[in-house]
């Protein structure tokens, strides 16, 4: 199993591409709304993206409530 | 569809409309790809019947409450229609609160029953406040086999096929209470009657009517007034079919429409833009000759149903945008939030109509709603039937706060007879929304006469109530106003909130406070944040109690101070 720091530098990596800025950018603590300037339709987007690459099923109601990447991580950690 | 005239109450009519279209498919429940549930009339029955059996095996009566806190799913469904069955009232909460929240208003309705989720009733029992909780019985779907209820009961369990007793409700009994959003903590829990549903429903299925082969996409949750309306009660009472959708992704939604060609969807002003940004951008990426053509065919469609909607034509002469919607739809509803009149005529110039209207949960949901004859991207339309509206005190331009009157109209807030007789004053009820009426009749809302913004997402946000994010910012005092209130500008676009702060006496806007600001703003949801501060050079005007005077303060900042003096966070 991979562990919180490897998913979480993935889904950095993932976010960084899906909305074209440098990864080196983006930080486990930053919320991403604010940082990639998002709203929650565009990080239903993300999520799609992330669920094809860890192969899971991530429900939206998941989201709720979470904004920052280290957040994030750690919710699809507990379904893989 | 039924003569709702012939029934008492929510509970008879469904089940009237249950007995009425056994065959026909009353609810589908989709989940991306996949198909979760398809329920005929007669099987949504036998699914809720062993339901409203466990309930009264618990004790559940007429008038008792039952609370329902789920995604958008059929067990919402089934569940209210067990509670009605039952004679009981509905408090339908929104899943996406908090779980101190829900616990707050699960105290604050005296519900004794509880439906919800797995995911969310483990959220409730990790929460602060849990063991205060006095539901008497909770019943959770979706448990892992698994996991320990805590508790609770198993939906899964419910298998008694022992008929319960239907229980008879008049008009007048109590339906459901509602929680709109209040400040500072104070729960605003609208109660409706069955009349009010009752009256609500007769009035938008006369002007939006539905019927059995009729395909409604629900993509917000039931505990939403308008999806709890257009897509249940209207629906269920025609013989129509309900898709519920578990997901809001946009590809999914796209791909609903043409797997169940859906024939009216409703969905709030955020997502409404967010398919017409994806519709120009396919538009913009066609090749010029066919973009050319496209141009010519919207034109020749917006110029042939400038006096009402020709469905027929508009599908033909623009058939591949109404194939990708399914090539069934009639309308979209659009709800929750005001609406930009240019996207709203973007969607009609394909022949596609947005219901677009105008409503407050204590109202019955919907107060004005655009008829289509002719359709009107700067309204947000005229009355329903059977509703009556007003301008109160208008000043030269007409425009006054809107009130309201009607069988719609809630008959209370829940044990707050202060707040009831400040809203509803002689039988109006006071919207504190500010609008004119034009000469046609149409509502055209132009602003706020309450310190509050929503958003495109249909949230109601109260300065009041984020301000203790903001607690302990090194300035001598603060407050926030929604931007509108202290400036108001005649639109409803562009809301936004403002901080306003009393700096320490010698004490400068400093980068280091501007990245405390910041900080504190990410600690709220996206569409609670604040978008901007002012800097106020004098105290506060305060109470004997030290409430700051906020009508006040509000108005020495318009006086003196222009809305260019915001410093853009």
């Amino acid at each position: 199993m991979q562990s919180l720091q490897e998913v979480t530098e993935e889904v950095l990596r993932l976010a960084a591409s899906h909305f074209h800025v440098p990864r080196e950018q983006l930080s486990p603590n930053d919320d991403f709304f604010k940082k990639l300037g998002i709203d929650s339709l565009q990080a239903l987007d993300l999520l799609t993206r992330i669920e094809n690459h860890f192969h899971i099923e991530f429900p939206d109601y998941e989201l709720q409530g979470v904004s920052d990447f280290r957040t994030l991580a750690a919710r699809i950690q507990a379904r893989l | 569809m039924l003569d709702l005239r012939n029934y008492s109450s929510l509970g008879a009519a469904l089940r009237a409309a249950l007995e009425r279209w056994p065959r026909e498919i009353c609810l589908i429940e989709a989940d991306r790809e996949r198909e979760n549930c398809r329920l005929t009339y007669r099987q949504f029955k036998e699914a809720a019947l062993p339901f409203a059996r466990a309930l009264q095996d618990s004790g559940f009566a007429a008038g008792n409450r039952a609370a329902i806190i789920m995604t958008n799913q059929s067990k919402w469904l089934i569940s209210a229609y067990a509670i009605f069955y039952c004679g009981g009232v509905l408090v339908p909460l929104d899943y996406k609160l908090t779980a101190m929240e829900h616990l707050q208003h699960l105290a604050h309705s005296k519900a004794e029953v509880l439906v919800v989720e797995y995911h969310l009733w483990r959220a409730l029992t990790q929460a602060e406040g849990f063991a205060k909780l006095s539901v008497k019985t909770v019943v959770v779907t979706e448990a892992p086999a698994a996991a320990d209820p805590q508790g609770a009961k198993r939906w899964e369990d419910f298998r008694d096929n022992r008929e319960p007793v239907f229980v008879e409700r008049t008009r007048k009994n109590w339906a459901s209470i509602v929680y709109s959003s209040g400040t500072g903590g104070r729960p605003k829990g609208c109660v409706m009657t069955h009349d009010n549903y009752l009256e609500q429903c007769a009035a938008l299925t006369s002007l939006f009517p539905f019927w059995p082969g009729v395909r409604y996409l629900s993509i917000l949750p039931t505990n939403h007034a308008i999806d709890f309306m257009i897509g249940f009660i209207g629906p269920f009472v025609c013989g129509a079919t309900v898709v519920h959708l578990r997901t809001l992704r946009p590809e999914f939604i796209r791909d609903a429409f043409t797997r169940y060609h859906i024939t009216y969807m409703t969905l709030v002003p955020m997502v409404l833009k967010n398919l017409e940004k994806a519709m120009r951008q396919r538009f913009d990426a066609l090749p010029p000759p066919r973009r050319r053509m496209l141009d010519r065919l919207i034109a020749l469609n917006r110029a042939l149903t400038r006096r009402r909607p020709h469905l027929w034509l508009s599908r033909f002469l623009l058939r591949n945008v109404h194939q990708a919607f399914g090539g069934q739809l009639r309308a979209l509803f659009v709800g929750g939030a005001f609406t930009e009149p240019a996207t709203l005529q973007f969607f009609y110039d394909l022949g596609i109509p947005v219901g677009n209207g105008y409503g407050l949960t204590e109202a019955g949901t919907v107060i004005t709603l655009n008829d289509l004859k002719p359709f009107r991207a700067d309204t947000v339309g005229k009355p329903l039937p059977g509703v009556e509206l007003r301008i109160v005190n208008p000043d030269s331009n007409g425009i006054g706060e809107v009130a309201t009157r009607g069988k719609t109209v809630m008959s209370q807030y829940l044990d707050d007879p202060g707040m009831t007789a400040a809203t509803i004053v002689d039988g109006w009820l006071m919207t504190g929304d500010l609008g004119r009426l034009d000469a046609m009749g149409h509502l055209r809302l132009l602003g706020r006469k309450k310190n509050m913004i929503v958003t495109e997402g249909g949230k109601n946000i109260y300065p009041e109530d984020i301000e203790n994010v903001f607690e302990g910012i090194p300035v001598k005092e603060f407050c926030i106003f929604a931007a509108n209130y202290v400036w108001p500008r005649r639109t409803m676009t562009g809301e936004q909130l403002v901080l306003v702060m009393r700096l320490d006496d010698a004490a400068q806007f400093t980068d280091e406070l501007r990245s405390q600001i910041a900080e504190r703003n990410r600690r709220l949801p996206d569409f609670k944040r604040v978008g901007g501060c002012l800097i106020w050079a004098l105290d506060f005007p305060r109470t004997a109690s030290l409430k700051i005077k906020r009508d006040a303060l509000a108005d020495e900042i318009r006086r003196t101070t222009g809305r260019s003096a915001m410093i853009s966070l």
